[in-house]
């Protein structure tokens, strides 16, 4: 049958399994709109800004592991999902994003809302594609989506000009697609792994380091049989939280800038690290030159690139972190003496651990007058249900969920690692929630971060997306107030929010509820309130203005140099 | 230490700008480019010099492998290929240089394409080090105008890079 170029679209999406997309209509993609006005197939949600809609297609891929789909119109449209791309790029978010383009005889021509957004987008997505003539499109459909979820994931965008959207031809969608270019390594090499095991088997100081690959990859159980099997401790990195249960005795939860003081003196006293899909990040590694002097490094990921970009590493394995994990269980097992005995000598490691967790564990000092943001973070976990989604804005109040909410299960904690993208968390839940209309999904954000996208409340409003809306409110730009009171003798040149909002007044404006605590007492029962409202809220905790995130390694500063308490 | 790499990438719209911009957005240098089809007219032949140590050579060859337009990498600076340039040079030829720019030409197996009363304009290839030495001999008669193709390069023996 023929149909036009949008059309088209629609049901290469349908082909691909996607029944929610985000979007925000506009001139060039408006015969998309005219073609899903009668294609009900998909759920489409109008999100206020299409930052917002990008954040709430990466939040949807987070939480489900599918690749999450955005619409925007040239120019304005186009522009405006640029945060949102590079958002989902730094932590490798599989991602169709399709904007409208004015029509192909115009291009180049400064035309009415034209502009160049692959060129303006080709640093941050993993590919991107003009659609030349609609005979194209659904090739070019397929092999979006193929990219955009295999190998190392990330968004992909596709830029289709409004006469290609007009234009007729028949529908044909490939059942498989082969490109001769793109090949990414899935499978560990046998002989690596073997070596892995035995370099392992034969270390005394081990220690997983775990990031957002294990999750990408759906590994999670994997990993928690392998580190269970052999009895090594696990620290994850921001976006690794959640692939093994933090509330293990093994867990060592996050390392890095604001990790425990356990975990990155362990780091640093390894003689044996195993990276499983992290990427040696600056806030990770701190300064380089000290980062795990006396360890070998074993590295597990299906990017070469990230192996060896900024550390040395002894044994490299390139390949999908299920499917070398996988492998590695059925070599461990394989030698039960060799692990008796590794278990064996691997014990005053693990006391030694033991030790720096008894002396410097998470904690902070608790307060009756002023609501700690810990113990809202504490009293959150308690009260939510056991598959909780949470999302988190840019700031201290991240940290603080990253340390105290200890997550137990993949895929639920959604966070902008790589870019920091304060504005991420509310539109993020929002996908999530769309995702998971029966779950529970909060997002936690600070008072600054939440006005950047804070026109959402709308869209949840309207579509009946219950997301619970917490904000820990200190007046303040708290993580870069953090750093001008420690690095910048306190002069806090902007970073005070002058003006206190009324969130319980702005909640009733969009026809949402509001509630407020400003003292300790009233924490736990108004978490109950929230949680028992069946719309969406907003939760204001009033929290101690100048409380600091810490452990704090001193940007610069080596792993084992922390801020404990200043 | 400079490297001459080959790129072959499917012949698309916008391939070019992936690859050099993939180079400044990262910080790599690049020396010299050339672009043109191949045999397989969808696929098209990047050469390239660049600089850097070991790690950052290797860093470039990922780089450019992740790219999905990209079909293979091939570096030749361990000597496994043959690397040929291309110069076209206008020097100043008046009275006394005319004849010495003429014995340069000579002994370089180069070519005289232009002629006037004030200057010669010649044609060279070789290998990158003939050329500079060819226009060693001939900056201090006065070189007018230089252009270089860059490198392109080809690997030894009978096997194509398809192998
Ligand atoms: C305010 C702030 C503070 C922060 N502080 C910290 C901190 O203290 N500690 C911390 O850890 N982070 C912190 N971060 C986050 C940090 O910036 C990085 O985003 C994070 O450390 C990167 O995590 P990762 O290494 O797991 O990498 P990711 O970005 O998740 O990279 C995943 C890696 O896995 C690979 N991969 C993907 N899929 C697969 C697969 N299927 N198989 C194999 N490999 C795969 C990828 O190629 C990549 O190399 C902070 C961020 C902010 C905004
Ligand atoms: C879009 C964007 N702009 C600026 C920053 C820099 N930044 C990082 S954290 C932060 C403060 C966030 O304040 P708030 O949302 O109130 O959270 P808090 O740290 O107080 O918990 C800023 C400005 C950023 N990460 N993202
Ligand atoms: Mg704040």
């Amino acid at each position: 049958m023929k149909m036009n170029g949008a059309r088209i679209l629609l049901e290469c999406l349908k082909k691909e399994g996607v029944d929610t997309v985000f979007g925000y209509p506009g001139g060039t993609v408006i015969n998309i709109y005219d073609e899903l006005f009668s294609f009900k197939e998909i759920r489409h949600i109008l999100p206020r800004h299409e930052q917002a809609g990008t954040h709430a297609a990466d939040g949807l891929a987070r939480a489900t592991g599918k690749v999450g789909v955005v619409i925007a119109t040239s120019g304005p449209g186009a522009t405006n999902t640029v945060t949102g791309i590079a958002t989902a790029y730094m932590d490798s978010i599989p991602m169709v994003i399709i904007t409208g383009q004015v029509p192909t005889p115009l291009i180049g021509n400064d035309a009415f809302q034209e502009v160049d957004i692959i060129g303006i987008t080709r640093p941050c997505t993993k590919h991107s594609f003009l659609v030349r003539d609609v005979k194209e499109l659904a090739t070019i459909m397929k092999k979006a989506f193929h990219i955009a979820r295999t190998g190392r994931p990330g968004p992909v965008l596709v830029d289709l000009p409004k006469d290609v959207q007009i234009a007729q031809t028949e529908f044909k969608y490939p059942e498989t697609i082969e490109l001769r270019s793109y090949k990414p390594t899935v499978e560990g090499h046998p002989k690596q792994i073997e070596r892995a095991i035995s370099m392992l088997l034969a270390s005394k100081k081990p220690v997983f380091y775990v990031g957002g690959g294990a999750i990408l990859a759906e590994a999670a159980g994997e990993l928690t049989t392998l580190c269970d099997l052999l009895g090594v401790p696990v620290t994850t990195t921001l976006l690794g939280l959640g692939a093994y249960p933090e509330d293990r005795p093994n867990s060592l939860r996050m390392l890095g800038m604001h990790g425990t003081y356990y975990a990155n003196m362990a780091m640093t006293d390894t003689d044996m690290l195993v990276a499983v899909g992290a990427r040696f990040d600056d806030r990770v590694t701190g300064k380089l030159s000290t980062f795990a002097p006396h360890a070998k490094i074993i590295h597990i990921d299906v990017d070469p690139t990230s192996i060896k970009k900024n550390v040395r590493v002894d044994l490299p394995i390139v390949g999908d972190v299920k499917d070398v994990l996988t492998k590695m269980i059925k070599e461990a097992k394989s030698h039960p003496d060799k692990v008796a005995a590794f278990q064996e000598a691997i014990a005053p490691w693990m006391a030694e651990i033991e030790g720096w967790k008894a002396k410097h564990p998470l904690t902070y000092k608790h307060a009756a007058a002023v609501i700690k943001p810990q113990y809202v973070i504490e009293k959150l976990r308690e009260l939510s249900d056991p598959d909780v989604i949470v999302t988190t804005d840019v700031g201290q109040h991240q940290m603080w969920t990253a340390q105290f909410f200890t997550f137990t299960k993949p895929r639920t904690l959604l966070t902008s690692g790589g870019l920091g993208t304060m504005g991420y968390g509310l539109p993020a839940a929002m996908g999530a929630q769309a995702a998971f209309p029966e779950r529970q999904v909060i997002t936690i954000c600070g008072d600054g971060g939440v006005q950047m996208n804070i026109q959402e409340m709308a869209t949840l409003v309207q579509n009946r997306l219950p997301v619970k809306i917490v904000i820990l409110n200190n007046n303040f730009l708290g993580m870069v107030r953090q750093w001008q009171e420690l690095f910048f003798d306190k002069r806090y040149s902007q970073t005070c929010m002058e003006l206190p909002i009324d969130y319980i007044k702005l909640a009733d404006a969009f026809g949402a509820k509001g509630f407020r605590a400003t003292k300790t007492d009233e924490v736990e029962e108004m978490i109950k309130q929230g949680f028992a409202h069946d719309g969406p809220v907003i939760m204001e905790f009033m929290i101690a203005r100048e409380e600091k995130v810490l452990p704090m390694v001193p940007a610069g500063a080596s792993l084992n140099e922390m801020v404990l308490n200043a | 230490m400079k490297h001459t790499i080959s790129v072959l990438v499917e012949n698309e719209f916008g391939v070019l700008a992936r690859v050099s911009s993939l180079f400044s957005g990262r910080g790599f240098n690049i020396d010299s480019l050339s672009v043109a089809p191949t045999n397989d007219e969808t696929i098209s032949r990047i050469t390239l010099e660049t600089r850097g140590d070991e790690q950052i050579l290797e860093q470039i060859n990922k780089q450019l492998n992740k790219l999905i337009d990209v079909i293979k990498v091939i570096d030749f600076t361990d000597g496994s290929g043959i690397e040929r340039e291309m110069a076209l040079v206008k020097v100043t030829a008046e009275d006394e240089s005319r004849a010495e720019v003429l014995r340069i030409v000579d002994i370089f197996r180069a070519k005289i394409i232009d002629v006037t009363p004030r200057s010669y304009t010649i044609e060279t290839t070789g290998a990158p080090a003939k050329i500079n030495a060819i226009l060693e001999l001939l900056r201090p008669l006065g070189l007018k105008e230089l252009v270089r193709t860059g490198p392109v390069a080809i690997g030894r023996g009978a096997k194509g890079w398809k192998g």
